[in-house]
């Protein structure tokens, strides 16, 4: 737990600190009174005197003044005393602020967390239906998943829309629910060297397009492409409808993940793609997890 | 400096106790006045209802402030500000004309004081009786006086911090968890907190207080001068004091005072007034309350000790005099001030919209192009309805040539909520210029069209 490294910094530190607070009582006692060559005048002066007639009065103040100083001083050991301050000394009370974050998430896990109990409990539709459940999902997507999947969950280029009834893995709850757990890994390796010339990439782009009646996809090209189609369909099958259990999307509707022109077709047969949705499971929980993917699957499903 | 006999000087002093008599007469009146105002105030206003809750309520867990018919948000925190500066040129205004006619009337601490005071004074009897029984030694008469005088001051003591805890805790449940003392630990901290502050502060400290701690004392003399009215001794009348004379009323060397020091028994910080303004002095007015009843007693005119001016005393001028002398580049400058400030609050108040968005743009994307070639932007639209009511709102966006929400343009919040809604606006092919476009998102009440704010926002279109 320390940072200290050598010891010689945690005794300079202690030192310090002791003698602070030790200095700091002797000259509060040293200061409180002292003899000074009487007086007579009608008020007391402390003796001070400069430029040949110039003396300080003494307007003293009170004395639990005095007595304050002297409890701050013994507040200030019985502090150092319990908590972290002298050096690597950790304290008789043992505190750190990583203690107490955690203890305050146990609080939190023990106040909401019935409430996420009691919907993990439940059948994925049903809380996707519960007003209070869709609540907490809204605020819980905004939180964990609109930095990617944009507020609206809509998505981006490389990060799928969700409102939609197109899946790379599949729409179902317990799908959905999978997939914010564990995450997924989405690559599409790089073909170009397997397609032959540039001319062949074009050609299967173009072939790619016409899969979904794309108004861009040129005939020709399109069927000097068919032909070169056959090392894609392994992953995305005969007619590009792709495969859920690979995560190959389907190339013959018109959602693209990464945009539809026949250039970005190209670039992604040549250079591949490599897509990655982090796990959520460990860092959110099940329960939490749960009820963001009733959320996310009522965004496509909800007649709203 | 001459003797060569050390002499112990002391840094801190053991505090001298003060006996205060009790001062009656206008002034002491009038002081009594404000006691009851202020604390009928104070003890009062929590028990209050409004809109079926209460009244004036500082809900720190929920963060809304509760002022009858107003809701203050933690964005409104600026009227704080505003009622601080408020307050603040008050006290110069009040200051500069009447010295520290606040001190002496209306402060916590004198109000307190006064009010612990009158309790000791029930107990224990008139400041001749406490005097007496500070010098005698144990006897049960005399422990039984204070321990009931200590429960009583106790008993108020309490009373004020549940009255406190009472403006940041809806006070009828805490008034219902006092029988089974089910407070919750910071109610408990603040309650006896606030307790112990009143019974040190009132009980013990007292002109401490005042002389020691008190913040405003400090610089309330910056804001004295000649034609501030302080309590002032009148000397040229007063000296030589003395022995009262039989047949003139005056003293016997000539002066009207007849030094009967009562003036200095019902000072309650314990100086004594003819040694002119001294810093102590609160302007509380008790040793003009009781001379002039001495001054009544010896058939002398009254206002040897009066409320007066520096100049007006030195100078020998009339009450006419002072009057005119009140109102000087100081005074006007502070009513001014403090009328600017009051105007500024009171209009922002009055035109102030019970409503509050933020729109904030998603930044993961710059915009994305949609089905025939459309630009779309995605906003989140952070809705605040910081009125009790609940409203439904129309979503408008304007700015650029075929701006249209691609989302629902309508939205309905309950009174006091605070939505963040998911908004897309979608601006035709070729409208607007590439990179960033100023637009402007607003939000309308349907039932009530006065309730409309208008945000400023960014519309990108891609290359």
């Amino acid at each position: 737990m320390s940072d200290f490294t050598n010891n010689f910094w945690n005794l300079y530190i202690v030192v310090l600190t002791t003698l602070g607070v030790l200095g700091c009582a002797v000259l509060l006692y040293s200061q409180s009174k002292y003899k000074v060559a009487r007086h007579n005048g009608p008020v007391g002066t402390t003796g001070h005197v400069w430029d040949e007639d110039l003396t300080e009065l003494n307007t003293p103040m009170p004395r639990w003044w005095m007595w304050m100083f002297y409890l701050t001083i013994v507040f200030g050991i019985a502090y150092l005393f319990l908590y972290p301050g002298l050096g690597s000394y950790a304290g008789k009370l043992g505190w750190n602020s990583a203690k107490e974050y955690k203890a305050e998430l146990a609080r939190a896990e023990s106040e909401y967390g019935p409430l996420f109990e009691k919907y993990r409990r439940q059948d994925l539709k049903a809380v996707a239906a519960d007003a209070q459940a869709h609540a907490i999902g809204e605020r819980l997507f905004l939180t964990y998943c609109a930095q990617c999947h944009g507020s609206d969950a809509r998505g981006n280029k490389g990060f799928p829309n969700l409102t939609d009834k197109d899946w790379l893995h599949g729409g179902a709850p317990e799908t959905i629910k999978q997939t914010i757990m564990n995450g997924r890994h989405g690559v599409m390796p790089p073909m170009g060297a397997a397609l032959g010339s540039d001319k062949d990439i074009e050609n299967v782009a173009h072939y790619v397009l016409s899969l979904s009646g794309s108004a861009a996809s040129d005939p020709i090209k399109s069927v000097f492409g068919k032909s070169k189609f056959g090392a894609c369909m392994a992953c995305h099958g005969a007619g590009g409808i792709g495969n859920q259990a690979l995560g190959a999307p389907n190339l013959s509707d018109k959602t693209w993940l990464y945009g539809g022109s026949a250039e970005t077709i190209m670039e992604t047969i040549r250079k591949g793609r490599d897509n990655t949705m982090p796990a959520f499971g460990d860092f959110l929980g099940e329960s939490k997890v749960h009820v963001l993917s009733a959320y996310v699957w009522s965004l496509s499903n909800e007649s709203r | 400096m001459n003797s060569p006999e050390p002499q112990v000087i002391r840094m801190y002093e053991a505090r001298q106790e003060i006996y205060p008599r009790e001062a009656r007469g206008r002034y002491a009146s009038l002081r009594w006045l404000c006691v009851w105002l202020t604390q009928l105030t104070f003890y009062g206003l929590p028990w209050l209802t409004w809109n079926g809750r209460q009244a004036v309520l500082f809900d720190l867990v929920t963060r809304k402030f509760y002022l009858f018919g107003l809701v203050l948000w933690p964005q409104d925190f600026i009227y704080l500000a505003a009622l601080l500066i408020v307050c603040a040129w008050l006290l110069f205004l009040v200051t500069a004309i009447a010295g520290r006619v606040w001190c002496g009337f209306s402060c916590p601490q004198t109000v307190y004081t006064e009010i612990f005071l009158w309790i000791e004074r029930k107990i224990e009897g008139p400041r001749s009786a406490r005097m007496a029984m500070a010098k005698q030694g144990p006897s049960l008469k005399k422990y039984s006086k204070k321990t009931a005088k200590h429960l009583a001051w106790g008993v108020v003591a309490l009373w004020t911090g549940f009255t406190f805890v009472g403006y940041f805790t809806p006070i009828k449940l805490l008034g219902a968890a006092t029988f089974t003392l089910a407070f919750g630990p910071w109610e408990w901290f603040w309650v006896l907190f606030y307790a112990l502050a009143t019974y040190g502060n009132a009980g013990w400290l007292r002109e401490q207080v005042c002389k020691y701690m008190c913040p405003y004392a400090r610089f309330q003399s910056s804001m004295f001068d000649r034609d501030t009215l302080i309590v002032t001794y009148d000397g040229k009348r007063g000296e030589p004091r003395g022995k009262v004379a039989k047949n003139t009323g005056k003293s016997i060397n000539g002066g009207s005072c007849i030094d009967c020091t009562m003036c200095v028994q019902v000072c309650p910080t314990g100086i004594d007034i003819r040694n002119g303004l001294q810093y102590e002095c609160i302007g509380c007015a008790a040793c003009v309350d009781a001379c002039d009843s001495v001054m009544d007693k010896v058939n002398q005119p009254r206002g040897l000790i009066r409320y007066s001016t520096d100049r007006a005393v030195v100078d020998g001028m009339t009450v006419h005099d002072i009057r005119r002398h009140a109102m000087r580049p100081r005074v006007l400058i502070y009513c001014a001030g403090l009328l600017l400030v009051v105007l500024a609050v009171a209009s922002s108040l009055a035109l102030r919209t019970p409503l509050k968005m933020d729109v904030i743009r998603d930044r993961g994307s710059m915009g994305r192009e949609v089905d025939g070639g459309a630009i779309e932007n995605v906003y989140r639209l952070q809705i605040m309805n910081t009125s009790e009511r609940g409203h439904r709102y129309r979503i408008a966006a304007r700015g650029l040539p075929g701006l249209a929400l691609a989302t629902a343009d309508e939205v309905t919040l309950e009174g006091t909520e605070t939505r963040a809604v998911p908004i897309r606006l979608r601006a035709p092919h070729g409208a607007g210029q590439t990179g960033s476009n100023k637009i402007t998102v607003q939000l309308t009440a349907l039932d009530d069209p006065a309730l409309t704010v208008s945000e400023t926002a960014v519309f990108i279109v891609p290359r």
